[in-house]
């Protein structure tokens, strides 16, 4: 027992003195660093971590969590490393977590791994916090109850970075979260969203990648909002969007790549974003604008080899293209300026056709279809008159 | 032994044949002549099985040609016009005639030689020139000594030597038993090989007969001016 | 049967050599060169290769098939004055060029395919595929030539009636099913245009080698119908039977004609 105290440490190890978590954080004082040698654990109760301590997994202990949230954190100054916990049993009447932040400052969850859980890390009304280095694999699709791998509920200043999250409902999911950052994460193969916000203003997403996810990435309801260096890829269905805005204003989507996805980026209500330097390539429908979506600027964007580059609902659309490659574009350049001397004209008449009549995509690609577009090109009468890229690029950014 | 009875042909709204009879004998050269649109390729081309029959019957040595193919074993052809596949060449049609006839025939390659054409053989036919094709035309018809032969305007296109040496042939064959029945406009070529004439006008036969018949019964003596005599005669 | 073997060896022979069919051979070659090294990496240029099985082979099938034939005319004549029957010359001046044909696009399209195959095992599949479309849509096309070239006594006529049926299935049926979607638009139109797709080789052919580049799991719902349709072996088997009927039907027709046929 002395031995296990010694230094401000406290060992806990299969062998005793101390052999359960739970024990360990009770015998600790603040600032305490609780170490957790290799082994295989049942807690048996929600390990309730209440003091500023250290808890840190040698060697990858494992924690078996059963039908309760395993770690539960109510106080601040708490960091938690290198441990592995696995199956938190769903619930419908409570958010289970592996590990869940209630109302705390300035903790750190690092480097863990998360495996078949319910929700993976769950934080409410928490703030300055640090995710990374996590691993979280969740249920599976075949599981009907998921929760979410990383899910913040009216928390500020969060940075997660560099987890890996799969399997669960949404990978990641913010809900009334602001001036935090998303950085690095590989989110894939959730059932739902690889991303899922709403509510939540003022954060960043950098070069993270969302890859296979059932429906994509959707956010929602958010103001200044900044997604770069992103990847959203291979987002493949019926109802599957790369990324899908719903009244986000005043944000900025650039150097993202759309690939592969059946609608690469879409946006309704979505206004006054700046949506620059991104790659849409071989996607469905590489961007599909909704009337309701106004006053966006697009430059410098890459379209290549996606079935539709641009669409949308109506006639009437504003947003603005300037300088990107398209490259469907037959123009020239005369003058070497390095942008098309004549306006490329994104949206196909085809396109227009599909939106209102589906089955008639069983055209694509045929020379009937094709024939009909380049005659809409040279003659539109159909197409939005706004939707036009007066200065095209001639050839591909870097 | 050709013996057509009752022949009529129509292409759509036109009868091009309108019950014709007539024979050619072995051991004779049968000419069959005739003005322009007489009906005389048809006729040839109903005997080769090129034409279907409307009406009639068409025997060969006692029988019916009609669906028939295995009679075409013993007649050789000789279509007007000679136009074999342009990148093979002479002696690859050559062969290719010769597997298509399934008894051993007996082969008869003489008039290679009398033509001269076995340096020709192994050329691309499309380089060849049209006189050329035209003696390899005639050379497909003989080759299997067959015991008829039928030619829609042999001598056409051909020098005076190939015509005099394709002449040759045409006589020996009917001296050695062959029925010889050919097309010709040029009647003193006609007069000079022919032992029967067959004169068609309209679809119809107007005269069938030894040579010196139709002269005599014309009272003319020459063959243009008793054929001519047939055509305004008959008007 | 052995007649048969001899003409269509002949025929084979003759198509081989001419200077046409060199000229397609090195038009396709020279086509998938350029697009595989320009147009992309691997399924890109796989798909812009689609649109020249798709367009050019029925195009050059029934053109050259159809002037093919009338040139053949004095020869056909040649073979039918032996003791042949006619449906050995006429199976053989259909095997003579579909062959040939088939032969040219596997060389053109097939060589630059498998050298890239070699590289990036994943070409293989769609390169099956399209060269399979492919011949089935020479065979259709060849078909359908013979069937103009015999039931159209003129050359000029012939010529204009060989590309009003690749016009018919390229363009104008397309245009078609299209006038039938928005008459029709407020029905489910999925199951009764899979029928119509079914009806015309080009357009089945198109489809299935679409589905063949995963295009239609981006293509939502609709897509995914198609894809249920098309996807299966099933499927493919149904669209591959249905583009031999595709063949079968004009080239029976075309004997038919051929049986009775005044040369």
């Amino acid at each position: 027992m002395i031995a296990a105290l010694i230094a401000g440490v406290v060992i806990v190890s299969p062998a005793g003195p101390v052999s359960s978590l739970g024990a360990a954080v009770a015998l600790a004082h603040p600032g305490d660093t609780i170490i957790v040698r290799a082994g295989h654990y049942r807690e048996g109760r929600t390990v309730l971590v209440d003091r500023p301590v250290v808890i840190r997994g040698e060697g990858a202990p494992v924690f078996d969590a059963g039908e309760r949230t395993f770690l539960l954190v109510t106080a601040n100054d708490v960091t938690i490393e290198g441990l592995v916990i696995a199956d938190v049993q769903p619930s419908s009447t409570d958010d289970r977590a592996a590990i869940k932040l209630d109302h705390v400052t300035r903790c750190v969850v690092r480097g863990n791994r998360i495996q078949r859980s319910f929700f993976g890390i769950h934080g409410s009304k928490v703030s300055s916090c640090l995710i990374e280095d996590n691993r979280i694999e969740g249920p599976g699709a075949t599981e009907q109850m998921a929760g979410n791998a990383i899910h913040f509920w009216s928390s500020a200043n969060v940075t997660v970075r560099r987890n890996r999250v799969e399997g669960h409902r949404d990978g990641i999911y913010l809900e009334f979260v602001r001036g935090s950052t998303l950085s690095d994460n590989v989110s894939r193969r959730n059932r739902r969203y690889g991303l899922h916000f709403m509510f939540s203003d003022s954060c960043r997403y950098e070069r993270n990648r969302f890859t296979s996810n059932g429906a994509g990435v959707a956010v929602m309801y958010s103001k200044h909002v900044t997604m770069t260096g992103n990847e959203f890829a291979r987002n493949e269905g019926q109802a599957a969007f790369g990324l899908l805005l719903k009244d986000i204003s005043d944000g900025e989507i650039s150097d993202n790549r759309f690939t592969s996805n059946t609608t690469g980026l879409y946006l309704e209500g979505s206004n006054r974003l700046a949506v620059h330097g991104n790659r849409f390539e071989a996607n469905g429908w590489a961007l599909r604008l909704l009337a309701n979506a106004t006053d966006n600027e697009f430059d410098g964007n890459v379209f290549l080899a996606n079935a539709f580059d641009v669409t949308t609902n109506s006639r009437s659309a504003t947003s603005h293209f300037r300088g990107n490659y398209w490259d469907q574009y037959r123009g020239f350049d005369l003058d070497h300026d390095g942008y098309g001397d004549v306006p490329h004209r994104p949206v196909r008449l085809f396109s227009l056709v599909v939106e209102q009549n589906e089955p008639a995509l069983i055209l694509l690609r045929s020379l009937f279809v094709d024939l009909l577009d380049q005659a809409e090109r040279v003659l539109p009468i159909l197409t939005p008159e706004a939707l036009i890229d007066p200065a095209p690029l001639m050839a591909r950014p870097r | 032994m050709l013996l057509i009875q009752g022949l009529r042909k129509r292409f759509g709204r036109l009868e091009v044949l309108r019950g014709v009879d007539l024979t050619a004998a072995p051991g004779r050269i049968t000419a069959l002549v005739g003005p322009n649109a007489a009906g005389k390729s048809t006729l040839i081309k109903t005997i080769i099985g090129l034409v279907r029959i409307d009406e009639g019957t068409v025997l060969i040595d006692g029988q019916s040609i009609d669906g028939e193919r295995a009679y075409r074993e013993r007649i050789g052809y000789m279509p007007q016009a000679a136009r074999f596949p342009e990148q093979l060449t002479g002696r690859e049609v050559l062969a290719l005639v010769r597997r298509l006839r399934h008894a051993d025939a007996r082969i008869d390659d003489a008039l290679i030689g009398q033509f001269d054409l076995d340096p020709m053989l192994d050329r691309p036919i499309r380089t060849l020139s049209g006189g050329t094709r035209q003696k390899l035309n005639a050379v497909v018809a003989f080759l299997f000594a067959p015991d008829m032969v039928v030619l829609d305007e042999p001598t056409g296109g051909l020098d005076p030597v190939a015509s005099g040496i394709l002449k040759d042939k045409l006589i020996r064959s009917a001296a050695a038993g062959t029925t010889v029945f050919l097309t010709s406009h040029i009647l003193t070529e006609v007069e000079e090989l022919a032992h029967d004439i067959i004169f068609l006008m309209e679809g119809r036969v107007a005269f069938q007969g030894p040579i010196d018949q139709l002269l005599r019964e014309a009272g003319e003596p020459r063959l243009e001016r008793a054929v001519a005599r047939l055509m305004t005669g008959s008007r | 049967m052995t007649d048969l073997r001899q003409v269509l060896a002949a025929q084979v022979r003759n198509v081989l050599r001419s200077r046409w069919l060199v000229g397609y051979t090195l038009l396709l070659l020279l086509a998938t060169v350029l697009l595989l090294r320009f147009g992309g990496s691997g399924t890109r240029a796989l798909l812009s290769l689609v649109n020249v099985v798709l367009l050019l082979l029925p195009l050059v099938s029934v053109v050259f098939g159809t002037l093919y034939v009338y040139n053949a005319r004095e020869f056909i004549e040649l073979l039918l004055a032996q003791p042949v029957g006619r449906g050995a010359v006429y199976l053989g001046l259909f095997g003579g060029l579909a062959i040939p044909l088939s032969l040219a696009l596997l060389a053109g399209v097939g060589g630059p395919l498998v050298v890239e195959a070699l590289q990036d095992p994943s070409v293989w599949r769609p390169l099956a595929m399209l060269l399979t479309v492919g011949v089935l849509l020479t065979l259709v096309f060849t078909a359908f030539a013979l069937c103009v070239a015999v039931l159209v006594e003129e050359r000029s006529r012939g010529f204009g009636a060989a590309l009003l049926v690749w016009l018919a299935c390229t363009v104008v049926y397309d245009g078609l099913i299209l006038l039938v979607l928005t008459t029709f638009r407020d029905y489910p139109l999925e199951a009764p245009v899979l029928v119509l797709t079914f009806l015309n080789p080009i357009d089945l052919a198109r489809v299935v080698l679409l589905l063949t580049f995963d295009v239609a799991l981006l293509m939502g719902y609709t897509g995914t119908v198609f894809a249920r349709m098309f996807g299966t072996a099933g499927g493919l088997v149904a669209a591959f039977s249905m583009l031999l009927v595709c063949a079968a039907v004009p080239l029976w027709a075309g004997y038919r004609w051929f049986r009775r046929k005044d040369f």
